[in-house]
């Protein structure tokens, strides 16, 4: 079967609110996806049903070609980072690594969490208990334990929310590594667009139950479906009713001459951001806008008449 | 800290201080004086002090009530755990009913626990609801025997202390991170393997809170063997009321009570070592 998962037409009421409202995805064997979109968008209902703990209202549910809407989370094979990583205070990390082999009555446990563990780098590690270890030493463990099992699917619910933001820039990169590495197709659930830009093949973006577009990352960043992936994954400056990102956006104080599309506007502000320096705009139909510019261009005061400008092909377009 | 808080920390705790030196240190010296002395003629205590008291312990027949009271305490205790933990862990699963259901446990509490027993020697006598129904019924001929004996005995005693084992059983299943069961069923755990291997070792300090709270009361219980056992059903409790009322041996119902409460305090203290062990 060319895809793991497939989703058809799935729906999931709850008693107050419709938390997914029909989602179609397929997705093929390998690779690192993402569903990505703001709290309370369905994406973490929708993991939880491929997970087996929410049974859909309608639609079907497919796991490497078969209906699994009716099978329990223990006769899936797909497993879960949870976003707190749910290990088992009461078991050491290796001990919290054999559970899942232990209950599918599995041989060679000890060789093979040790070898779980040596993958996530946690050797040496074995012994300590969760509350022993370290966030990042944690989210490993989770990792292992999940892995151990060689799951047809790792499903990752927000894995890096809970690290510091040095570490999860770091983990990043760490998990698309390990995603490479063991093959296994992984699904990651995340709010953070920069976190599924950097990390996935392919990403689905939700908002309210429904999945908005599927795409690879440059696809769907400068060629969003719809005014909200824009918004979402990036600032907009929205200038008579096309999209332009503020790095796409230049100012100048003459009239631009190469094929540029311009429109004249009013300096209103400009904020320093170390890298960069964002310059505020006002156009003439009172439309916002800002624009990225380097820290080297001439400084702009409010009140200076400058001009917008922009490529037509950096243009993004909404019916 | 300053001198100011340093005294009015000291007047907070002079009620308690006051209460545990006049209420328990005190009493505690003048059990442990009675059991020292001797059994007056016309019961009372005289001279000389002795030891005497606590060698009549070694006795056979007061080792064989010892031995019945930790029998029934513990058979109390473990049925209360087998009762209480699938019913704290239903009442925790309820959701926005949970409170009511805990009002449900501890509503017994609203009636004297001597009008209680009283009302379960309604219930079983000869003459009472059980087995006047089941005559009625056609189904016995003569009464079934359940009171006075080690079994009301028994019942008495699971219905009055079980929920003390159902309150901290619960406080530790409520707690639970529910991603915990989630996580073991996700890794391939089915029900039963999740309680045995989760949900059980997570919820063991409640355990041992409740069989702490069940086991002592019940080793010591004076009321229900009187009451349910009718005098048959001896226990500890009995034989220091004993005593001090109908034996007038307060030397040796001072002695009994001070090799109970020693008793006690080693379980006490053994129970406490475990918790800390399993403390990581």
């Amino acid at each position: 079967m060319e895809f793991i998962l497939e989703l058809r037409g799935v729906v999931k009421h709850f008693p107050n609110h419709r938390a997914v409202d029909g989602i179609s995805l397929r997705i093929p064997r390998g690779g690192f996806y993402s569903l990505l979109g703001p709290s309370g968008c369905g994406k973490t209902t929708t993991l939880r049903l491929i997970a087996g703990f929410e049974q859909p209202t309608c639609g079907d549910v497919l796991l490497n070609g078969a209906v699994v809407n009716h099978l329990k989370p223990y006769e899936r094979n797909v497993s879960t980072v949870f976003q707190n990583y749910a290990l088992f205070p009461h078991l050491t990390a290796a001990e919290n690594v054999a559970f899942g082999l232990r209950r599918r009555n599995q041989t060679d446990v000890a060789r093979r969490v040790r070898e779980a563990l040596d993958l996530v780098r946690l050797t040496g590690k074995e012994s300590r208990y969760p509350a022993q270890l370290s966030g990042g030493e944690r989210q490993r463990v989770a990792l292992a334990r999940s892995l151990v099992l060689q799951p047809d699917m790792l499903l990752l619910d927000e894995p890096l929310a809970a690290l510091d933001p040095k570490l999860r820039k770091q983990m990043r990169l760490e998990l698309k590594e390990m995603q490479r590495r063991v093959g296994i197709t992984f699904l990651l659930v995340t709010h953070d667009q920069e976190e599924a830009l950097s990390m996935s093949d392919q990403l689905a973006v939700m908002n309210a139950g429904a999945i908005e577009q599927v795409g690879a990352p440059p696809e769907v960043y400068l060629r969003p479906g719809t005014r909200f992936v824009a918004g979402f994954l990036g600032a907009v400056n929205w200038i008579g009713g096309i999209g332009l990102r503020p790095e796409v956006t230049r100012i100048s104080r003459g009239q631009p001459s190469n094929g540029a599309r311009f429109r004249p506007a009013t300096v209103t502000g400009s904020v320093f951001l170390g890298n960069c320096v964002h310059v505020l705009a006002r156009l003439e139909s009172g439309e916002e806008a800002v624009a990225e510019v380097s820290r080297g261009e001439c400084a702009y005061t409010a009140g200076e008449r400058v001009h917008l400008c922009w490529n037509p092909s950096d243009e993004m377009i909404f019916p | 800290m300053k001198p100011g808080w340093e005294r009015l920390r000291a007047w907070f705790l002079l009620p308690a201080w006051i209460w545990l030196w006049a209420l328990f240190a005190a009493p505690f010296a003048i059990v442990i004086a009675y059991s020292l002395l001797t059994r007056g003629a016309y019961g009372g205590l005289s001279e000389p002090w002795t030891t005497e008291s606590y060698h009549r312990l070694l006795d056979p027949l007061y080792l064989e009530i010892v031995l019945r009271s930790f029998v029934m305490a513990a058979a109390t205790t473990a049925i209360c755990l087998l009762l209480g933990f699938p019913l704290a862990l239903f009442i925790s699963r309820s959701g926005r009913r949970r409170n009511l259901y805990l009002q449900l446990v501890i509503l017994p509490f609203w009636t004297s626990f001597l009008v209680r027993l009283y009302a379960w020697m309604f219930l079983l006598r000869d003459t009472g609801l059980i087995n006047t129904i089941l005559e009625r019924l056609g189904l016995i001929h003569i009464p079934l025997p359940l009171l006075y004996n080690n079994g009301a005995v028994l019942l008495g005693l699971v219905y009055g202390y079980l929920p003390f084992m159902v309150l901290p059983v619960y406080a530790t299943l409520e707690r639970l991170d529910p991603a915990l069961e989630e996580a073991a069923a996700d890794l391939g755990a089915k029900p039963w393997p999740t309680l045995l291997h989760v949900i059980l070792p997570l919820s063991a300090p409640g355990i041992r809170a409740g069989s702490i709270l069940v086991f002592i009361p019940a080793l010591g219980a004076y009321l229900t063997p009187d009451l349910l056992g009718g005098g048959r059903t001896v226990m500890i409790g009995n034989l220091v009321q004993n005593q001090f009322t109908t034996a007038r041996d307060w030397p040796f119902g001072a002695a009994i009570s001070v090799g109970l409460m020693a008793l006690v305090g080693v379980l006490v203290v053994l129970a406490l070592r475990r918790e800390r062990e399993s403390l990581v």
